[in-house]
């Protein structure tokens, strides 16, 4: 047995090299020949009948939630939900599952991520990859041209995710859209102002909205000189300034990319700035991209969207970051992305790093791909990441839990101190007798009778808030 | 193209003919010769380019909750949440998907039915059957051998449901157990004072809960004569007596499953009775049954059990019936399910018709299922069906065409004139930081019209109106949609105080400093506390209204605590 289970841990480190192999893009022949290796040590291994029959746990990048996650579950769910319905939301709710081909097309190389349900006879079906498709999806079926709607639920992602930094295969979104046709940036303003509303309420820290447009992106590259094939890549190359530094960024642009490397500078020169109203009209003065009419547009945009943002308070919190790109293809206009500006965490405590922690923006043409005749309903919405703030509040909780020396008490009364229950009724034979109970504070050690028909009240009384303080 | 759809529809009414047939149990001949029928018509059809290549649908068996369905499933979540709680339970969630594996061995013949997902390459998956076994799992997992828990989540079997019956191949199911080694009866009656507060909570309509003990049934097979291979399929015959008569059950019996018929009459004599605990006493005296030792264990369980019932003062609600057996083979103790009395149909409404709305029993060796050491941890628990729940409650909502309101909004922020939009955003944004739950027409300049139409249509109580007077003199006017009654309101911190008392906590969010007025604002609702105000602060509340002012507000203010949530069911 212990010769086998060297050879397994062989098997794993040799399995390891072919995946990190496969990851650096090796050439072939190395793959081959650390692969051959690897197969010979598992004929070695033989049929694997030593293996316990049952392994015990959720499937990969999946967790339970215990009762104490389930507790900052809610009341993070709590302060959105209020959020959400103080905007006057509605609530859908649709199926964990769609038709494969209505998830089809809609995610770019990400497709590749969606869980895929077994052909068992029937339809074809993936498990919902985000909220947004199925929104739209139920707006062309349901031909509705107007809602403002919330939706928290489960997605699922074939992903490789970092758990202990709060990313799973399946995880909650909540998404908040507001889909018709409005004047301009209202709607855009008000989605703004909700994701501000909603970070500061949960006091997770300081934190900043980034916003750009994708037009002006287009519009950027267009005047920089890059060529109309390259806009998508190149825009994923930029979306990675905020982790690693821009020599990098332009390497990627000029070696892997292919692009030349005055127009990666002038690419740089852009992306590099950041600022609040000011950037925004120094760029419409800008020669180049002010004659461009995809920019010009996405600036003019911003420019009233910054009067709004001002009126409801909040431009302080937001950057106009040409650097911004973020990834899904249904983008059409403005974006928007939430970090936090400081690590939460505390002396003793995995820090969790900066990150994203809401992002949105304008999908104009979504819906038109699931009507009939391709009517077009335009929509602006935001998602809050709540399973990295999950983790946030899961580890300041933690680093606050105060641990309490248990007296010696009673099985009942200790119950009561382990799950926090405050009071307890006593039943005794004299109380019997007399028609009481005794109602202890489990806290105060207090004890009074009281008559049994007033034990309903009496407890209500004590567990209930204050209904009026006056 | 008409020709075609003609087509279609035989092809369809064919397809009818042949799945009624088989459902009949024709005979092969018979459904042959229709299923030839049925191919000849769909050859004639030819491929079927014709149709659009995009299907905009849910997938079969499942829907999406409108706004209205999500509000009739909040309220019934808020009732059977409450009462869980109630009762001390904590909450847990798992995974919608388990191992595969997991899932394998647990559920009989219904395997079937489980959806599996593709090999993706990693581990095998399937969606969740029920809540239970995950829960089994869970525990076991985490070495657990003490809790009370809920569970609300949707679950996933392929079957071919009645949808308008409220059936679906996705949906909820709102779990509660109890597991750990306690004293006799305790968790089980427990578990059906639970199920009889939320069914009454609920007021869908009268309801019995059946109560029987898979030991009972297994005592009573054992000496009527059943050989140990035919206890399952014999109880699954059993089960159908709720719906078919005695003559059709023991047909089967006989018929289909070999039971010699003096063994299905022993059997017959004993299901078809139900009672109180007299039957338990009864059947205790009985000279066969009570030599078996397994139906005694269960009949002196059952006995104590109608004990707690009485002191829990539900025993009224419970029938004790020899005919209930629950499909699920993991029960091993006390088993019930409730059924609605009466169908809750009305005049003009399809019937529902009578049906189980919750279930459950006690499952002691699942959990030692997926311990590696086997050890048994012993589990008590009910299932509430609220899909049947929101069908009901769906029905009766629209039979009364009552109006279900899908927002919580208490104001629109409103404007009179042209050019008011800086100041409609910057009193919206005002009354959003205090927490007053607000909209606002996202135009630049709507007509005053439009905006009062539009708390018409949405049920919006209150409007606030901005004008070009109203910022002149400071003030803002504010509308009862309703009444139309109309009050001249500020400054603008009051309205926002006027509107707070529905939802005191957001208060600690102002953006102002706390003065005395505003400290005043976060006092819950209580028609009085006007009347405490210094007269600096009835100043600051009504510009210069005299009396009327605060007799509005607190009419407003009672109207608004009732108004500001969606109808209550």
């Amino acid at each position: 047995m212990a010769d086998r289970a060297a050879l397994e841990d062989l098997v794993r480190v040799q399995g390891e090299r072919v995946r990190g192999l496969k990851q650096q893009k090796a050439s072939a022949e190395q793959i081959e020949e650390e692969v051959a290796k690897l197969l010979k040590l598992k004929a070695q291994l033989g049929p694997d009948e030593g293996k316990p029959k049952f392994v015990l746990k959720t499937p990969k990048g999946t967790r339970d939630y215990s009762p104490r996650q389930m507790a900052v579950r809610e009341k993070v769910f709590d302060v959105i939900i209020s959020c959400f319905k103080r905007h006057g939301a509605e609530v859908i709710d649709t199926p964990v599952f769609e038709l494969k081909e209505t998830l089809t097309g809609k995610y770019g190389e990400d497709s590749k991520l969606i869980y895929d349900l077994k052909d068992q006879g029937g339809e074809l079906l993936s498990l919902r990859y985000d909220l947004t498709v199925p929104f739209a999806r139920y707006l062309a079926m349901n031909k509705l041209t107007n809602i403002k709607r919330y939706h928290i639920a489960k997605v699922y992602r074939r992903d490789n995710p970092a758990m202990t930094r709060g990313r799973y295969r399946e995880f909650y979104q909540c998404d908040f859209d507001i889909a018709g046709q409005f004047d301009p940036m209202l709607p855009d303003a008000e989605c703004l102002k909700i994701m501000c509303e909603i970070l500061s309420s949960l006091q997770i820290g300081d934190f900043l909205v980034k916003v750009n447009d994708r037009r002006i992106l287009d519009g950027m590259f267009a005047i920089c000189g890059v060529p109309d094939s390259k806009f998508r890549t190149i825009c994923s190359s930029v979306d990675k300034l905020d982790k690693v530094s821009w020599e990098e960024v332009k390497n990627e642009m000029v070696g892997e990319k292919g692009l030349a490397p005055e127009v990666a500078d002038r690419i740089g020169d852009y992306v590099q700035q950041h600022g609040g109203v000011s950037l925004v009209e120094q760029l419409l003065q800008d020669p180049k991209l002010s004659q461009n009419k995809q920019a010009l547009e996405g600036l003019g945009d911003l420019k009233l969207l910054f009067e709004y943002l001002t009126l409801f308070g909040i431009a302080d919190k937001i950057s106009f970051d040409l650097s911004l790109a973020r990834g899904l293809d249904y983008y059409t206009g403005v974006i928007y992305e939430a970090v936090l500006l400081q690590p939460p965490a505390r002396a003793g405590e995995e820090p969790l790093g900066v990150g994203s922690v809401a992002a949105g923006g304008r999908y104009d043409g979504l819906v038109g791909m699931f009507d009939p005749k391709g009517r077009k309903v335009p929509c602006v919405g935001l998602s809050i990441g709540v399973e990295r703030i999950f983790s946030i509040v899961e580890q300041r909780l933690e680093a606050e839990l105060l641990y309490k020396k248990n007296p010696k008490l009673l099985n009942q009364l200790q119950y009561c101190e382990e799950t926090g229950i405050p009071l307890v009724a006593i039943i005794g034979e004299q109380e019997l007798k007399d028609g009481v109970i005794k109602l202890r504070s489990v806290a105060s050690r207090e004890e009074v009778d009281v008559r049994r028909e007033d034990l309903v009240e009496e407890i209500k009384r004590r567990t209930s808030q204050p209904l009026c303080i006056c």
